[in-house]
């Protein structure tokens, strides 16, 4: 559709979102990503019977871990979505970049940036 | 007649009456004056009053003290006695206690669950059950020994009694229970309160069928419904209570001033209907914080005046 | 099997939080079944305490290393000649496995990373539920298979109670109430008559009461 989303975002192509593991998302805020979103087939329709499932029960635990050690559980949401649904996309796409922006980078790179 | 104990209830048993038993539940708190204020308005109408022990876990004085106190205005206690909260020393323990002050009945209870409490954190102890606590009871009294082999001195003369609740699930194991009770020991039940007068009915064929009605004097439990918000939360609230539609439905038709009345009218009924039930051998009337109603009832179901134990 | 839970987060990082050098150590044997301490949860929590030590802006040494067992003397020596580093451990093994742990290195604070529960097993991928309380003579035999010391909310030998509703213990309305459990399976398998049969009262001392327990079997020692 050649639609635009910002450069903001790095995408990570996955057979389905229930190979996202918890430590995978963990791992990317480790590294110093300000927000993770994933990206799953709607509810029902997942090709694989219950990966996206799964996907969004793990997101939950990452949201809860991120809040209980100061990172803020609002970096990381799941998204549902048709894979004809382009313009969703984009949409959730910018709705993600807009939050982290007001959220402000991850708060480890800062912390970083300080003890050096 | 023969009486295994000094019992008042027991020889009123005995000697074909039917007898009339009630309860007193203590204070949360250490007044006198609530147990013997409560026992003065019952006395003349019953055989003997029940002290309950820690009812629904709410923590209260204890039932020996409370006996005691009872047992010093003359009257005839029931000692109720639960495996939840004290393990087979502080059971024998208690059970000498009583017998120093010469009370002579017990009923052997589980006891409800800590969690309905206000000590929900607690342990609980269940080191024996309701069952083996009435085998204990015998073993004291009958022997004369204690569980660990020891010969007692001056043995408890307790008889014995145990709850039944014909209510409860599995219907189907109501009366082997009663049996097992029945063999391990118990000389009179008393049951819980009774609104499915069907059930019970049924309930006590189903014992007369077994002979139990000859081995064991059971105690129809009556409790008088205060209003049909009660008898609502009863149905629903209360485990192991089995109150039909019909008794909530003729308390809600009553206006509410008038349904207090209405809870004594059913209760007498219930009595009257009972009497008629062969293997009843008596009533306990459980009017929880309502003690000034029991008089009342005694009378209009024509079981006034209590007969004396000779 | 040994069931344990997860420590909430903060439970952890709270006992931790002074430290420069820590090392989670998972086990791979109950707590990995019950999905509270094995290597996938070691490196959850390793990765989300770096964080919160980043956060901070300290550069905290936490690494992770998963057992065979930690009660078992010879895998907790596995590891001698590497804890050396570290100046905390976060064990996510059974209680057992923590004990064990500081027996061997007394010299290294080991904290528990997760709350054992019980003696259970799996009823459903995530649920897993209490079946033994370890009272030391079991009585499955005569009760049709199912414990009413375990299962029994007032560990009753001669039950159900008069709360017993609809095949649920009136403690809550998800927990069935065992005796009628074992009622059922007494009539599946032509015993039901066994029911009247009173149990005696049963010898506590080789539950805890007694003390703390062992067993020994001579013929094996060395």
């Amino acid at each position: 559709m050649r639609l635009e989303y910002s450069t903001a975002i790095k995408i990570i192509r996955v057979p389905c979102t229930g190979k996202v593991d918890t430590l995978h998302i963990l791992r990317a805020f480790e590294k110093g990503a300000d927000g993770v979103y994933v990206v799953g087939c709607l509810e029902g329709d997942c090709h694989f019977n219950n990966g996206n499932f799964r996907a969004r029960k793990r997101v939950e635990q990452v949201r809860g871990i991120l809040t209980a050690i100061g990172i803020g559980g609002d970096r990381v949401q799941m998204y549902n979505l048709s894979s004809s649904e382009g313009p969703l996309f984009a949409k959730f796409a910018a709705e993600m970049v807009d939050r982290i922006r007001q959220l402000g980078p991850n708060p480890i790179k800062l912390a970083r940036r300080q003890a050096a | 007649m023969n009486v295994n104990t000094p019992s008042k209830l027991e020889k009123i048993l005995k000697a074909g009456h039917l007898a009339v038993t009630s309860e007193c539940g203590p204070p949360r708190g250490s007044d006198p004056e609530a147990i013997t204020a409560k026992a003065e308005m019952i006395k003349d109408y019953v055989d003997a009053i029940n002290i309950t022990d820690n009812q629904t876990s709410m923590t209260r004085l204890c039932s020996l003290a409370a006996c005691i106190r009872l047992k010093l205005m003359g009257l005839e206690p029931v000692l109720q006695m639960v495996t939840r909260d004290r393990n087979r020393i502080a059971l024998q323990s208690d059970i000498l206690g009583a017998a120093s002050f010469d009370i002579h009945n017990i009923l052997c209870l589980s006891g409800d669950h800590q969690s309905f409490g206000d000590c929900k954190q607690g342990q609980n102890v269940h080191d024996i059950d309701s069952m083996q606590l009435i085998q204990l009871v015998r073993l004291m009294r009958d022997q004369g020994k204690f569980i660990g082999g020891d010969e007692i001195k001056r043995p408890p003369q307790m008889f014995v009694g145990a709850a039944a609740n014909p209510f409860a699930d599995p219907f189907e194991i109501r009366v082997p229970r009663l049996a097992k009770k029945v063999k391990a020991g118990v000389e009179f039940i008393q049951t819980q309160c009774i609104y499915n007068l069907d059930k019970f009915e049924l309930w006590m064929k189903m014992a007369r069928d077994r002979g139990l009605h000859e081995k064991v004097f059971i105690l129809a439990g009556l409790t008088p419904m205060k209003s049909a918000g009660m008898a609502r939360y009863m149905k629903n609230r209360v485990p192991g209570m089995d109150v039909p539609d019909e008794v909530v439905k003729r308390l809600a038709d009553t206006p509410k001033d008038k349904q207090a009345d209405e809870g004594i009218a059913i209760c007498v009924e219930s009595i009257q209907r009972l009497k008629e039930v062969e293997g009843v051998s008596g009533f306990h009337i459980m009017a929880i914080e309502w003690e000034e109603k029991v008089p009342d009832i005694v009378q209009r179901a024509g079981l006034y005046p209590r007969p004396a134990a000779a | 099997m040994i069931v344990a839970d997860k420590k909430p987060m903060e439970e952890i990082i709270a006992e931790i939080k002074e430290y420069e050098n820590i090392l989670v150590l998972g086990c791979n044997e109950c707590v990995t079944v019950c999905e509270a301490g094995g290597k996938k949860e070691a490196g959850i929590l390793v990765s989300a305490l770096r964080m919160y030590f980043l956060n901070q802006g300290r550069d905290v040494r936490i690494d992770e290393i998963t057992l065979e067992r930690q009660c078992d003397p010879e895998y907790i020596e596995e590891i001698h000649d590497r804890i050396d580093p570290y100046d905390a451990v976060v064990s996510l093994a059974c209680g057992v496995g923590v004990q064990f742990m500081a027996e061997r290195y007394q010299e290294k604070p080991i904290y528990p990373g997760v709350n054992t529960c019980f003696m259970g097993g799996t009823q459903a991928r995530g649920l897993w539920t209490e079946r033994c309380q370890g009272c030391g003579q079991c009585i499955l035999a005569r009760t049709g298979g199912i414990c009413p010391i375990a299962r029994c909310a007032k560990r009753l030998l001669n039950g159900p109670c008069g709360g017993s509703t609809a095949g649920k213990c009136e403690i809550n309305k998800e927990i069935d109430c065992a005796w009628q459990l074992i009622i059922d399976r007494l009539k599946a398998l032509g015993r039901f008559d066994e029911y009247e049969e009173l149990a005696p009262i049963k010898d506590w001392s080789t539950d805890r009461a007694g003390g703390p327990r062992k067993v020994v079997r001579e013929d094996v020692q060395q």
